[in-house]
């Protein structure tokens, strides 16, 4: 049987006037890097902070490493590393200082736990006597990794650690999230960036307080289950609002230099598309079927779920 | 314990960092205190006195021109009668008349001894008391170079009375005030305020996530503020004594064991604020609205509280300020013991129990 | 592409030294009219240090800037007048309505009254935002608060518009719309300056320059880019230069 780290069942979290969650099913196995995968509001920070024991959930179940988290908040507290949404760590204190002082407040110190945090912390070393205020964004979110990893905790809960940091640093981030993975830390991670969802073991997408659909990447990817192409032509604008127009397009996304789009009903063909976008007075028209990405699939779920509300 | 040490460690860190709080921790204490005692004391010279003679032999006579040769005083007035004198005040020239009793010289070679009284408008309090000292040192100085060098034992007896003002009130006032609404400033509002920074900064989200609990994060957050506070008071009191010649009658033990109470109380009101704020902004408008101002307005330091509005003299009651400065006035220049002062003792003891106890239960574990 | 002609900023050897530090050094780049011009950069490259001299917020240790034509250091004010801006941090006033903070932005500007009005109403429209008009921002999805923070930014038909990480954190979906409204703006001859993390939307630019350590290091359109650095996407262009 698999040992569950994380256990949330019908978690429901309202405010004063908005529901934030609504309704949430999902647990994290041992050893797993778990993603929940959506944007700002879509709930994600409250459910981070009703497993950190930080709010109470209105309505739900709620376990982490086997403790409720209400009435053992003591225990979990002791055991989990988290990172918050924002960077907090004390910006007037040296990266060795901030370190240090998390390694005793959790009654350890840095020697003892040297062997988990070693390859991150090497690559912020020489920086050590430098105020935590004035490192780069990346160097920042290592600190902060390194500072909730510094008590050898079972999981990891960071609440979008990558988050506005420029995309060099979010490829180092991740290689470390997958390091600290084969050593056997269970991750739960959040993040806006849908390409990440592909490093997940597996992951949640969510969307308004939902989770829309919860797998493995390449489960996910595949149940898509429909034709997806990628267009271009030279004049992007004018083709984005071309297709828009036709009735038998569905969706029209543009993603990278293409458009992707989506058909009515899969039984038109590529060349008949070309010589209606010719009569639009396109050039260079480019049109291939491609696989569906993680982005592609949350689109479509959005779309799915907006069709069913209304 | 390695954990609390760590978290004070960290926290002298922030102090001693941020240049802003060291300045309004060090700074503006010294500041305050000079500036408030020189505005009250700067030097005298040109003092319009007025004189009323009753006697007028050769020393009366003699005395008279000791003073107005002084180079301090003016002699503005020669007075006739005991009405004149209340008269002379009031048209507010005159800030000291100096009254010879009657058959001056006559008494003292009978009697030995003299009496001179000294009347000195005291609403200007500093003013009046070292205008009424400087009096005083040139009457004694006549009757030891004088009479004393003659082979004469007489004794003069200068006797003071402040009018308007009788205690005194402003002159020895700026010191307890100022202890006080620093000690306020610096307990309560650093404290409110480094909190409240730790939420605004998103820390405390890590700190709660911590096995760290609640009692030592506070107690953590108020170890350093006790002590600076403290250090405080100690350069308040010192620069008091030595610059401005402030009395310490009573017993300098129980003087500064009552400024630790006192900011035990601030900084149990610190803690108090910051469960109710999330913001450093808000820390800061709550500390100046609810504590700076009404102990500045309240406590009798700027107004004396007999001549408020009943309502005002009830709320004033409630200022832990007014009670502060009752016991700093009574053992520094009264010399007072706990035997005087244990009321307003106690009253500080409680108001400290309940803020410490009303936050301990407010302090919160989670976010909401 | 003939439609990108004219210069409508002019960057030489732009220097911004802070104390001995170099946060741009040497940077000379063109953006032509009606351009979407991608400025992208690692955290720290010295982008918005340069964000900030172009839009006349701050003034370079040496070189010549023009936008819009005019001097950023003789008339910072024409500068001013001429550009819209929008960043992820502040955009909107949280405490006012929405037809409110248009009013506002208008105000700014010296747009007329009556103008304001109309051009409020056939926004409002157009961003079907009527039934909201009245809502305060706070209460309103972030990707929404974005897009009318971008209409607002060029309510008062600036030449150019810079927008610094406007869609960070948005639902892709919305992340998408908002990228046609600046297509828009760019096909009605607005220039758009827009900085992100996103490097699929660095595909979206006619051209992107990629800063790291202060200087350009790679200027050209996505696709010459790609060829030049042997790379299959943008990601990758970015990942050697900025690694």
């Amino acid at each position: 049987m698999k040992e569950f780290i994380i256990e949330v069942e019908n978690l429901k979290k309202s405010y004063e006037k908005v529901e934030a969650v609504k309704g949430v099913n999902f647990s994290v196995s041992k050893g797993e890097l778990f993603g929940l995968i959506g944007p700002d509001g879509a709930g994600k920070t409250s459910i981070f902070r009703i497993l950190t024991t930080l709010i109470f959930p209105t309505e739900g179940q709620v376990k982490v490493l086997n403790f409720d988290v209400i009435k053992n908040y003591k225990e979990i507290r002791s055991n989990i590393g988290y990172m918050p949404q924002r960077f907090s760590l004390y910006q007037d204190l040296s990266v060795e200082e901030n370190l240090t002082f998390f390694a005793r407040i959790f009654g350890t110190t840095i020697e003892e736990n040297y062997n988990l945090i070693k390859d991150i912390y090497v690559q912020i070393e020489p920086f050590k006597d430098r105020l935590a205020g004035k490192l780069s964004g990346g160097m920042k979110q290592k600190l902060a990794l390194c500072c909730a990893l510094i008590h050898s905790p079972d999981v990891l809960i960071l609440d979008e650690p990558t988050t506005g940091v420029d995309a060099v640093s979010r490829k180092e981030f991740w290689e470390m999230l997958i390091r600290l993975k084969e050593k056997g830390i269970t991750i739960l991670v959040s993040t806006p960036y849908m390409d990440e969802a592909n490093l997940c073991d597996r992951v949640a997408l969510i969307q308004n307080g939902e989770i829309m659909s919860i797998d493995t990447p390449e489960k996910v990817i595949q149940s898509f289950g429909r034709k997806l192409w990628a267009v271009k032509s030279d004049r992007i604008y004018q083709l984005i609002k071309d297709l828009k127009s036709m009735d038998f397009i569905d969706s029209v996304f543009p993603f990278g230099e293409y458009l992707h789009i989506t058909l009515q009903s899969d039984k038109l063909d590529q060349d008949q598309l070309i010589s209606m976008l010719t009569d639009k007075n396109h050039c260079q028209i480019q049109i291939q079927e491609i696989e569906a990405n993680i982005e592609d699939c949350f689109m479509q779920l959005m779309n799915n779920e907006k069709l069913t509300v209304t | 314990m390695n954990r609390f040490i760590g978290f004070v460690k960290k926290e002298f860190h922030h102090i001693f960092r941020d240049y802003r709080t060291m300045l309004i921790l060090f700074g503006m204490p010294i500041a305050q205190i000079l500036i408030f005692g020189y505005v009250v004391s700067n030097e005298i010279t040109d003092v319009n006195i007025a004189i009323f003679d009753k006697s007028k032999d050769n020393i009366t006579q003699e005395i008279t021109n000791k003073i107005t040769s002084s180079g301090f005083f003016i002699l503005h007035d020669n007075l006739n009668s005991d009405q004149e004198i209340e008269k002379a005040f009031k048209r507010g020239i005159v800030r000291e008349v100096i009254v010879f009793e009657p058959n001056f010289a006559e008494k003292l070679k009978r009697d030995g001894k003299a009496g001179i009284q000294i009347i000195a408008d005291a609403s200007d309090a500093n003013t009046a008391n070292i205008v009424s000292n400087y009096t005083k040192a040139i009457i004694n100085s006549y009757v030891k170079n004088e009479l004393f060098a003659q082979g004469l034992p007489y004794e003069i007896i200068p006797e003071v009375r402040m009018l308007y003002n009788d205690e005194l009130k402003g002159v020895y006032m700026f010191v307890p005030g100022t202890m006080a609404l620093i000690l306020m400033l610096v307990s309560a509002m650093m404290t409110s305020i480094s909190i409240a920074r730790e939420k605004e900064l998103g820390t405390m989200e890590v700190l709660l996530v911590s096995p760290l609990k609640p009692l030592p994060i506070v107690i953590g957050k108020v170890i350093p503020y006790m002590v600076l506070s403290f250090i405080n008071a100690v350069v308040i009191i010192a620069l008091s004594y030595f610059v401005f010649g402030m009395p310490i009658q009573g017993n300098l033990i129980f003087l500064l064991a009552e400024t630790l109470l006192f900011i035990f109380m601030a900084l149990s009101l610190g803690i108090l604020i910051s469960t109710a704020s999330n913001s450093q902004m808000v820390a800061m408008f709550i500390s100046m609205f609810a504590l700076m101002l009404p102990t500045m307005l309240l406590s009798g330091f700027i107004f004396p509280i007999e001549n408020m509005p009943k309502i005002l003299q009830w709320l004033s009651s409630i200022m832990p300020a007014k009670y502060f400065i009752i016991i700093i006035k009574n053992i520094m220049i009264k010399g007072s013991g706990i035997g005087i002062v244990w009321k307003e003792t106690l009253i500080l003891v409680g108001m400290t129990v309940f803020f410490l106890g009303l936050s301990i239960k407010k302090f919160k574990v989670r976010l909401e | 592409m003939l439609k990108h002609t004219e210069n409508i900023i002019v960057v030489k050897n732009l220097i911004k030294k802070f104390g001995s530090f170099i946060a741009n050094d040497n940077l000379s780049f063109e953006v032509k009219k009606g351009e979407i011009f991608g400025f992208l950069g690692a955290n720290g490259a010295g982008k918005t240090t340069a964000i900030k001299i172009l839009s006349g917020l701050s003034f370079p240790t040496s070189g010549d800037v023009m936008v819009a034509g005019y001097d950023v250091y003789k008339e910072r004010e024409k500068v001013k007048e001429n550009i819209g801006y929008m960043s992820q941090k502040f955009s909107l006033y949280e405490d006012l309505t929405v037809r409110e903070n248009i009013r506002f932005y208008g105000g700014i500007y010296g747009l007329s009254g009556k103008y304001i009005k109309e051009k409020t109403e056939s926004l409002l429209e157009r961003l079907k935002m009527k039934d909201i008009q009245n809502s305060l921002i706070s209460s309103l999805p972030l990707g929404w608060k974005q897009k009318i923070a971008f209409s607002v930014a060029i309510f008062h038909d600036p030449k150019i518009v810079f927008l610094d990480e406007p869609t960070g954190g948005v639902d892709p979906i919305t992340r998408r719309d908002f990228w046609e409204m600046i297509y828009e703006a760019s096909d009605s001859g607005i220039t758009v300056f827009v900085t992100t993390h996103y490097m699929d939307e660095a595909e979206y630019c006619d051209r992107v320059s990629i800063m790291d350590q202060g200087r350009i290091e790679g200027l050209d359109t996505p696709g010459e880019l790609k060829k030049q650095f042997n790379a299959k996407n943008m990601d990758e262009v970015f990942l050697k230069i900025a690694r």
